[in-house]
C-alpha cells in the first residue's frame, strides 16, 4: 500500500466530496445564471457551497468569491487590489517566502511600476512583523504575508502584522495566502485582520481546479477577466458547479473533523519527527511555530531528487521542497536560513488525517536505506 | 484580570417605574443574541450591562469577545458598548493594568485624554487627580503620545464602580432605540425593494417585534423574487430578531383586478386589498399595526390622496417610519444595514405586475370606493388568507452562525 506524505501538495477528495461533485454532474447541471427552475436549483447548489466556505471562515456567504484555485484567488487578490487601489499608493510589501503565485504576480507589479518591498525571515528564520510593519507607509496599497509556508509549515505572523499595519494605516489593503492553513490551523477571516485571503479546494480534500477569495466587505477589486455577471460581476464565466459543491461538502466534512484531524496529524508528526530524529545526518527545520501538517526535514548527502525517487520506488511519496517549484529550489528554503547545502537535501512531508503509523514506519525505513545504498561513505 | 464588555443603555436610563422591564427585554434580547455563539454571564447595575466571557483560556475568551462585539452592536436598546479590563478597585491595580492593556491601541494613535468616572465617591483619590496621574504613566510608557484634552484621537476612561473598576480605550456607538419587544408587534409590508426593509429596521429601532408579510405573483414573480425578499428576512433578522414571514398569493386577485377595473384605478385597489389582507394576518399575529416603507410623492400610490384611500380600509394604524425621507437618505440606512445590494437584485415583484400606464394620481375616496365595490373581493381575500404560507427566521441564520 502506498504511503502518500505529500498531502501539502494535494490531497485525496474525500467521499463527501466526490457525492456532491456526482449529485451536481448528474442532478443539477443546469446553469446557475438561466431563470428557469433548473437553473435556481444550480445556483443554490453554488449558495450552499458559498454557505458552506464561509461557515469555515466564519465570515458572510457574500465575501466569498469563487474561484478556479488559489493561483487565481491569489491573482485576482493581487492585480485586483493593485488595480484599485494602486493608482496613486504605488508601493507593495510582502514577505519573501511566499507561494509562487504570489511571488511571480508581484514581480510583475514591479514590471508595472510598483515599488516591491519583499521582507526576509530574520536571522532565526522567522518573519518579523515588526520588520514588515516598518515597511509600511502611507504609499503602500497592499501588503501580503501567507499563514502557513507551504515547504517548511512555519506559521507567519499574520495576525500581528495586519492588526499593526491596519491600525496604522487603515486603508491599507491586507491580502493573505492561507491555502496550507484553510481548515488545517484554526483560524477566522476577522482574526486574521486580512482583507483578502485566498483559499484551495485540492488541499482540504476537495478537487483540483476550484478556490475561493474571501473579500472583507467594502473592499474592491478590478477584474482579471471581463464577461458575464457571475460572482458578484468580479469573476466572470459559467460557474463550476460541480467543482464547488465538492469544494463546499469537503470544507463541511473537514470543518467537523477539524480537532480529532489536528490531533491526529500531530500525533502522526510526533512519530515521525521521533523516529527521524534518532537517525543519523537527519536535519529536521522545525520552526517554533508551525503547522502540524507540514514536516521539513534535510538528509544529509543526498539530493532530495533522488531520495524522491528512491522513496517513490518504495510507493512512499514526499516532496522536494513544493511540488510547484517542480524540483527547482525555490529560495524559500535559504530565505528561511537553511544553508544551501541543506536546502538541496530538504523533503517536505506532508501528512492528513487518513495517514498512519505503518506510512510513518515506511518513510523512515526508506531513507534508512537510501542512506545505505545511495550515500558512499569514504 | 478579565476582559469583560460594558453596555450603556441610553434611552432607557430615562425610563422610570417600568424600567425593569425595559431592561430585562434588553437582557433578553442579548441572551438570545449570544447563547449560539457560546457562554457568558450578565450582570446588570448602574444603568450598565456586563457581559463576562465564560472559558478556560484567555484566548477563548478574547475569542468570545472578538464574537459578540458585532453581534452587540445590531441590538437595539444599547447606547454604547466596549470591551474593557476589570481591575482591583485601588489605583496601583488600575496603573499596573493600563499600560498592558492598552498596548494594543495606544502605540498607534498620536493623541489622547484619560477621563475618570467615580461612580462609587469614596474611591480616596478624585477624578481629575486619576487621570493626572495615569495620563503621567500611560505617557512615559508610549512615548508617541501627547496630550490633547479638546480632540484627542482616543480616550482612555477609567470607571470607579461598586465591586471593581474598568479601564477601557475605545467606546463604540451602539444601535440606539429600544429593546425589541417593547412597543409590542408589527405587520410590516415587505415588497423586495429598498424602502421596506429600512421601514422594519426603522420601526424595530423603537422596540416593535416584526412580522414580515410578502405579496407574490407567480408566474408573473419568480421563485428567485420569493428567495431575494426571504434574504432581506434573514438579513433583518439580526437587528429585529427571530422573525415571522408570511407569503400571501396574490395573482388570481391581480387579475381580477386587471379584467374588472379601469386601468387607472389597478394601483390604488390592489394596495387596499393588500391592506385587507395585512389587516387580517396582523389580527393573527397580535401586530398593533401596520408598517410600510412608503415615501411622500415618491411614487402614484404615495400621494397624499392615494395615501387617504389605502388608509381608508385600515382599521389599526399604519406607520409609514420614511414618510418625510428622501430617497438618497433611504439608500444610506439601506447600505448601513446591508439590505440595498439584495434589494436592488432584478427581479419582478407583485407591484411591478400589471403597472398601469397613467395610474390614478389624485384618487378620491368615493370613486376608489365605487370602483372596488363592482366586484366582490371576500371571497378571494378569504381564499389568499387562507393559502398564505408561513417561515420563521431565526436571528442567527444571517451571519453564519451555526444552527
Amino acid at each position: 500500500m502506498a504511503a502518500y506524505l505529500d498531502n501539502a501538495a494535494t490531497t485525496k477528495p474525500c467521499a463527501e466530496c466526490i457525492e456532491a461533485m456526482t449529485d451536481a454532474m448528474q442532478n443539477t447541471y443546469g446553469n446557475p445564471s438561466s431563470l428557469h427552475r433548473m437553473g435556481l436549483d444550480a445556483q443554490l447548489v453554488v449558495d450552499d457551497a458559498r454557505k458552506q466556505i464561509a461557515a469555515a471562515l466564519a465570515c458572510e456567504p457574500g465575501c466569498i468569491t469563487f474561484t478556479s484555485g488559489a493561483t487565481e484567488s491569489n491573482n485576482l487578490a493581487i492585480f485586483g487590489a493593485a488595480g484599485a487601489y494602486g493608482k496613486r499608493q504605488r508601493k507593495v510589501v510582502v514577505t519573501a517566502v511566499e507561494h509562487a503565485s504570489v511571488r511571480a504576480a508581484y514581480d510583475q507589479l514591479e514590471k508595472q511600476g510598483f515599488e516591491v518591498v519583499r521582507i526576509s525571515p530574520n536571522t532565526n528564520g522567522e518573519i518579523d512583523p515588526d520588520a514588515f510593519l516598518a515597511e509600511i507607509d502611507e504609499n503602500t496599497c497592499l501588503a501580503s504575508m501567507m499563514l502557513v509556508n507551504n515547504e517548511t509549515g512555519a506559521v507567519l505572523p499574520v495576525r500581528r502584522a495586519f492588526y499593526a499595519a491596519k491600525r496604522k494605516f487603515p486603508k491599507l489593503i491586507t491580502h493573505c495566502d492561507a491555502v496550507q492553513g484553510f481548515l488545517k490551523i484554526g483560524f477566522t477571516a476577522a482574526e486574521l485582520n486580512a482583507d483578502l485571503i485566498s483559499v484551495s479546494g485540492h488541499k482540504i480534500h476537495g478537487a483540483k481546479g476550484v478556490g475561493a477569495l474571501y473579500m472583507k466587505k467594502g473592499v474592491r477589486l478590478t477584474p482579471l477577466l471581463y464577461g458575464g455577471e457571475q460572482e458578484q460581476k468580479l469573476r466572470p464565466g459559467t460557474e463550476s458547479v460541480p467543482l464547488i459543491a465538492g469544494f463546499g461538502a469537503a470544507a463541511a466534512a473537514m470543518r467537523k473533523s477539524m480537532a480529532q484531524r489536528t490531533e491526529r496529524v500531530t500525533a502522526l508528526r510526533n512519530e515521525c519527527i521521533r523516529q527521524l530524529s534518532s537517525m543519523e545526518d537527519v536535519i529536521l527545520h522545525q520552526p517554533e511555530d508551525c503547522s502540524p501538517y507540514i514536516l521539513s526535514a534535510a538528509i544529509k548527502g543526498l539530493r532530495a531528487e533522488t531520495l524522491l525517487h528512491f522513496l517513490a520506488e518504495r510507493q512512499v511519496y514526499v516532496s522536494s521542497g513544493s511540488a510547484c517549484s517542480k524540483g527547482k529550489p525555490s529560495g524559500v528554503l535559504r530565505a528561511f536560513r537553511i544553508p544551501d547545502g541543506l536546502a538541496d537535501s530538504t523533503i517536505r512531508i506532508s501528512f492528513c488525517a487518513e495517514n498512519t503509523a505503518y506510512d510513518i514506519k515506511c518513510l523512515a525505513e526508506g531513507i534508512a536505506a537510501a542512506q545505505q545504498q545511495l550515500i558512499h561513505k569514504r | 484580570m478579565q476582559e469583560i464588555i460594558l453596555l450603556k443603555y441610553g434611552e432607557l436610563a430615562l425610563k422610570g417605574m417600568n424600567r425593569n422591564s425595559f431592561e430585562d427585554m434588553l437582557l433578553r434580547n442579548i441572551r438570545h443574541r449570544l447563547k449560539h455563539i457560546g457562554s457568558y454571564a450578565y450582570a446588570k447595575a448602574q444603568s450598565t450591562i456586563y457581559i463576562t466571557p465564560c472559558a478556560d483560556t484567555e484566548e477563548a475568551c478574547a475569542a468570545l469577545l472578538d464574537a459578540a462585539m458585532p453581534r452587540l452592536h445590531k441590538v437595539f436598546g444599547i447606547a454604547a458598548l466596549c470591551r474593557a479590563r476589570v481591575c482591583e478597585k485601588n489605583f496601583a491595580d488600575i496603573a499596573k493594568q493600563a499600560v498592558p492593556y492598552l498596548q494594543e491601541v495606544l502605540p498607534y494613535v498620536k493623541t489622547f485624554k484619560v477621563e475618570a468616572k467615580r461612580a462609587d465617591k469614596a474611591f480616596p483619590m478624585k477624578s481629575p487627580q486619576i487621570c493626572t496621574e495615569l495620563g503621567g504613566i500611560l505617557l512615559e510608557a508610549f512615548p508617541n503620545l501627547t496630550v490633547d484634552v479638546h480632540e484627542p484621537d482616543i480616550t482612555v476612561t477609567v470607571e470607579i464602580r461598586d465591586t471593581n473598576a474598568y479601564i477601557h480605550a475605545a467606546k463604540l456607538k451602539g444601535a440606539g432605540g429600544l429593546p425589541v419587544g417593547t412597543a409590542g408587534n408589527g405587520l410590516l409590508l415587505l415588497s423586495g425593494g429598498i424602502d421596506s426593509p429600512v421601514a422594519a429596521w426603522m420601526m424595530a429601532k423603537r422596540g416593535l417585534r416584526i412580522t414580515a408579510c410578502h405579496f407574490e405573483s407567480p408566474p408573473y414573480t419568480s421563485e428567485r423574487a420569493r428567495m431575494k425578499v426571504e434574504k432581506l428576512v434573514e438579513k433583518l433578522a439580526p437587528w429585529c430578531g427571530s422573525m415571522a414571514f408570511y407569503c400571501v398569493p396574490f395573482t388570481e386577485i391581480q387579475e381580477v383586478l386587471r379584467r374588472e377595473c379601469p386601468e387607472e384605478y389597478f394601483t390604488i385597489l390592489m394596495r387596499r386589498l393588500m391592506m385587507e389582507i395585512a389587516q387580517r394576518i396582523a389580527a393573527q399575529n397580535d401586530c398593533y399595526a401596520i408598517i410600510t416603507g412608503e415615501s411622500l410623492g415618491q411614487v402614484a400610490s404615495q400621494t397624499l390622496q392615494a395615501i387617504n384611500c389605502t388608509d381608508a380600509v385600515s382599521k389599526i394604524p399604519v406607520l409609514r417610519p420614511l414618510i418625510g425621507m428622501d430617497k438618497t437618505e433611504i439608500v444610506d440606512i439601506a447600505r448601513r444595514i446591508d439590505t440595498y445590494e439584495t434589494s436592488i437584485l432584478p427581479y419582478e415583484d407583485c407591484c411591478t405586475v400589471f403597472t398601469p400606464r397613467h395610474p390614478k394620481l389624485r384618487p378620491r375616496l368615493e370613486e376608489v370606493e365605487a370602483v372596488q365595490s363592482a366586484v366582490d373581493f371576500s371571497a378571494l381575500i378569504d381564499e389568499a388568507v387562507k393559502n398564505t404560507t408561513k417561515k420563521i427566521f431565526a436571528q442567527r441564520v444571517a451571519e453564519g452562525d451555526e444552527a
